[in-house]
């Protein structure tokens, strides 16, 4: 690797880079600008849900023919809803936070001056680029974007008849969603390949940080599913384009029976959740193994049982891939399939617990340093255990029958995977802005976006249970028709208030994180006091890494602390004094 | 136009946000001792905010969730229900003071040493194997209601429905004297014969379609599900009930309503939701509500999936059956 001395042009930099930390930065800043756009999404939605027949201007100003007199049209609602999700999911919380930190992270962690193919991790950048133009362009087209919901179970994605949306617009979102799985198979397969192989010395797997674990694990899970999705998506292209029957039969719409014949929609959700389940681990792991390494910095503390969470990523990994059944416990499939995905689920509750437990011990008579990226962490393993508790209703398949598709789901997987990932997300920026952009972040602003977020993410989600509790289905564009569901209309407007409040809170975070860019406090080399090898490496960047040779790791990433030495750390570089205990 | 005033009064407020940043640079971006005791004591305070706002939601929103459950098999429902609540609240309760507090108690003191404390396999053991107990009763328990509440067979001369579900409304059928319903299919749809019957079924020509839904109770009621276009849920919420609705096949569910509509209306808790739906009501000058079961579409299923619906009401046998006598059966209905 020595490239370092080649020319660079503003291109080759800038742009077409070849460099993981350039790279880093452009999913990042991708993520952000798709996030604006999907909780935007989400406040025009929910401004809808709490005041059904108001007008707004708001409405009126975004939404053009998709509006009448600033009160939004059902099927503009629906498409709001699949879009916020598809984005929220995939862009932001996969190619934005997997992407942005398993770039950044993995080469400086491990010690590789970049990863194994700099060429295939640009491809795949510029893949996720693609489809992200796609995704938005959808948004502009005449029918409205995708609207079967993001989990675009057909007949409804599959027929223009039943939903304006699913014509171009559904067409759109698949060619975007193939792009999509591609670029993230390449990166995927990229981080497992840089793992194995390119390690400095000493860096064994088990000195590995917890970052480079989780990411390791996620890139893992990544390949094992996500061509599950795209040969869904491709029958399903079939069915819509060629008029095959993979997912459709027997069919009567707008007074006309369709050709198809024999085919199932089970079958679509068998596949969809196959990937559509380890994704929520996809989406969660990466934000767990930030959490790990911000606790057990900010701790000044090792983080507590680091094998049992090697352990216990591993667990939850695998079982991800034989719980997708606890999605379709009502979809028709045999009351003893749903047995089974009801034992493996709970599963999952057992490694869960153990992490949570060991981050909580983690703080016990730490040192904690509050910085706002511990703040997020600690959010983090609090919404984790809120959200992740209500999961022992979910996944029991009895339990399930009558809170299935109610707002208890929406509050739950909000808070579980949708919050803390993103928490995970806020805490990996704030953490290691420093090393992307080689200044930091407003501490003062810091700490005014968590306190906000955390208040409105509560204020949003908790209340969001007992409306799933009185029985109201999701992806309802109102309530008003059925008295039923009148008292519940209060609470919606508790909840929207929160949301905006949330959404509001995030302009604090766009502006500290452009502004620091260019204003930030420049930093320090090693500004956390941190042990692992990335703060090793100049705060100017430099192609390769380390100036001089890599250097070699002696120790694991977590000796905060320890006994025997003056400073409260001890980098992986350090060598093991004279009978030293490894730990 | 208007959309793009919104952007340009966004581009205003960054660039005036942008001309008073030059105090990024003078504040000190790591945590001090300060910080930290401020933030640990707002972790503190958050908890107490995190508590009361867990305890209000309790005792403000009560009152709006369903009332008791309507069927037998929704009674086993509840009760596991509550197990499981209990459980998580008790653990939940635990785990975030926890955290709470250690985020307040052991905030970061200058000088002060955090103790190196890497592992315990005592520890991870009660971590790990407490739990596994405590979830393999719920997964018993669990499994023991699913298997109860899944169970459609016939040994108890179940009545057998039919609810047929197209965009964006919801039709019936009943089986008819021979308690046996006739073959459907789409391909049959024609005119008055929205459900598709088979009228060269012998079964069929008995069946009694409807357009309101109406059951017996204390006799069980197993549900055969179809859908003409798109997936739709049939949801029963007071029943504890709830099954996809499969165009190309034919889904099932059973239960044993054990409410009439009347006594619902003078259940304790159905009571105390409606006055409050009608206090609300009152003041938007709407007519009062009366309760009634209702059986509405839970999947996603286009624009007015947010209106799909359908009266139930539950009956003493004897009156119900003097009901369905009255309907006219497919025979009757269709014209061949």
């Amino acid at each position: 690797m020595s490239d370092h001395h080649h020319k660079e042009t503003f291109i080759t930099k800038y742009v077409f880079s070849q460099d993981h930390k350039m790279i880093s930065k452009q999913y990042l800043v991708t993520g952000i600008f798709m996030g604006i756009i999907g909780v935007f999404m989400s406040m025009l939605f929910r401004l809808q849900i709490a005041w059904p027949e108001h007008s707004f201007s708001i409405i009126e100003a975004f939404l053009g023919h998709h509006q009448d007199g600033g009160v939004m049209s059902p099927d503009i609602y629906l498409a709001l809803v699949t879009i916020h999700g598809t984005i929220m999911v995939f862009f932001v919380l996969t190619a934005g936070l997997s992407g942005t930190f398993s770039n950044l992270l993995i080469p400086l962690q491990i010690g590789a001056r970049d990863m194994a193919s700099g060429f295939l991790n640009m491809v795949s950048y510029w893949l996720f680029f693609l489809s992200s133009v796609i995704m938005v362009l959808s948004l502009f087209i005449e029918a409205g974007p995708a609207s079967a919901g993001w989990t675009i179970y057909p007949p409804l994605s599959a027929l223009p008849q039943a939903i304006p949306g699913s014509g171009l617009g559904m067409t759109m979102w698949l060619v975007s969603m193939a792009i999509f799985i591609a670029s993230s198979l390449i990166g995927a397969l990229n981080y497992i390949v840089t793992v194995l192989n390119l390690r400095t010395v000493g860096m064994k797997m088990t000195r590995l940080p917890l970052t480079i674990w989780a990411f390791f694990i996620t890139a893992i899970i990544g390949v094992v599913s996500f061509p599950v999705l795209l040969s869904a998506a491709l029958l399903l292209i079939f069915d819509r384009s060629f008029g095959t029957s993979f997912y459709l039969s027997d069919i009567f719409i707008q007074g006309e029976v369709l050709h198809y014949q024999g085919g199932s929609p089970v079958l679509f959700e068998h596949l969809f959740w196959f990937l559509g389940h380890p994704e929520v681990y996809i989406v969660l792991l990466p934000a767990l193994g930030i959490t790990s390494e911000i606790i057990s910095t900010n701790s000044r503390k090792p983080i507590f049982g680091y094998r049992a969470m090697i352990g216990s990523i591993i667990a939850i990994a695998f079982l991800s891939t034989i719980v997708w059944g606890h999605h379709m416990f009502v979809s028709g499939m045999n009351p003893f399939l749903g047995s089974v995905f009801t034992f493996t689920t709970l599963l999952i509750a057992i490694p869960s617990a153990v992490k949570a437990f060991n981050y909580i011990t983690t703080l016990w008579k730490g040192n904690l340093q509050m910085n706002p990226a511990m703040l997020f962490s600690i959010g983090l393993v609090s919404t984790f255990i809120s959200g992740g508790l209500t999961g022992l209703v979910l996944g029991d398949s009895a339990l399930d029958i009558n809170v299935h598709d109610t707002y208890f789901v929406v509050a739950h997987f909000h808070l579980v995977m949708g919050v803390s990932a993103i928490y995970g997300m806020f805490a990996g920026v704030y953490h290691w802005f420093p090393k992307m952009y080689g200044r930091m972040m407003n501490k003062t602003l810091g700490y005014w976006h968590f306190w906000l977020t955390a208040v409105a993410a509560y204020g949003v989600f908790f209340p969001m249970h007992f409306i799933g509790l009185a029985g109201l289905p999701r992806r309802y564009y109102a309530n008003t028709a059925f008295p039923l569901f009148d008292d519940v209309a209060d609470v919606n407007i508790v909840i929207t208030m929160f949301a905006i409040l949330g959404g509001a809170a995030q302009i604090i975070f766009l502006a500290n994180f452009f502004i620091s860019i260019y204003k930030g406090k420049k930093a320090t080399q090693n500004p956390w006091k941190s042990n692992t090898l990335e703060w090793t490496t100049p705060v100017e960047h430099i192609h390769g890494n380390w100036p001089g040779e890599i250097p070699a790791v002696h120790r694991w990433a977590y000796d905060y602390s320890k006994p025997g030495y003056d400073e409260d750390y001890v980098c992986q570089t350090t060598p093991l004094k004279d009978g030293e205990d490894p730990t | 136009m208007t959309a793009i005033l919104y952007v340009l009064l966004a581009i205003v407020i960054a660039v005036a946000i942008w001309q008073v940043t030059s105090i990024f640079n003078l504040k000190e971006a790591i945590a001090t001792e300060k910080d930290n005791n401020t933030q640990g004591i707002i972790f503190a305070i958050f908890g107490i905010f995190f508590y009361g706002l867990m305890l209000f939601s309790f005792w403000k929103y009560s009152v709006i969730l369903l009332p008791d459950a309507a069927s037998i098999e929704g009674e086993s429902y509840d009760t596991l229900y509550l197990v499981t609540m209990v459980l998580i609240l008790f653990v939940q309760a635990i785990t975030q003071f926890l955290l709470f507090f250690f985020a307040f108690k052991y905030r970061g003191i200058k000088g002060r040493k955090a103790l190196f404390y890497a592992d315990s396999h005592k520890l991870e053991m009660i971590w790990t194997i407490v739990p596994a107990i405590v979830l393999s009763g719920i997964v018993l328990y669990g499994l023991s209601v699913w298997n109860n509440v899944m169970d459609t067979s016939d040994a108890e001369n179940p009545l057998i429905v039919e609810v047929y579900a197209k965009q964006f409304q919801w039709e019936a059928r009943y089986a008819g004297e021979d308690n046996e319903l006739g073959l459907a299919n789409v391909r049959n749809i024609k005119g008055i014969n929205t459900m598709g019957v088979d009228m060269t079924d012998k079964n069929a020509l008995d069946d009694v379609p409807v357009r309101e839904l109406r059951l017996p109770k204390g006799r069980k009621v197993i549900f055969k599900f179809r859908s003409q276009d798109v997936l739709h849920s049939a949801f029963m919420p007071h029943f504890r009930a709830q099954m996809n609705c499969v165009p190309g096949m034919i889904t099932q569910f059973a239960f044993t309503p054990s409410m009439t509509t009347e006594e619902m209306r003078l259940n304790d808790e159905t009571i105390a939701k409606v006055e409050g739906i009608n206090k609300i009501r009152a003041e938007k000058g709407e007519d009062p509500y009366e309760f009634d079961y209702l059986l509405l579409c839970n999947k996603i299923c286009g624009a007015s999936h947010y209106n799909m619906q359908m009266k139930i009401i539950v009956q003493e046998e004897a009156e119900f059956n003097a009901w369905l006598k009255d309907q006219k059966t497919m025979a009757q209905v269709v014209v061949q």
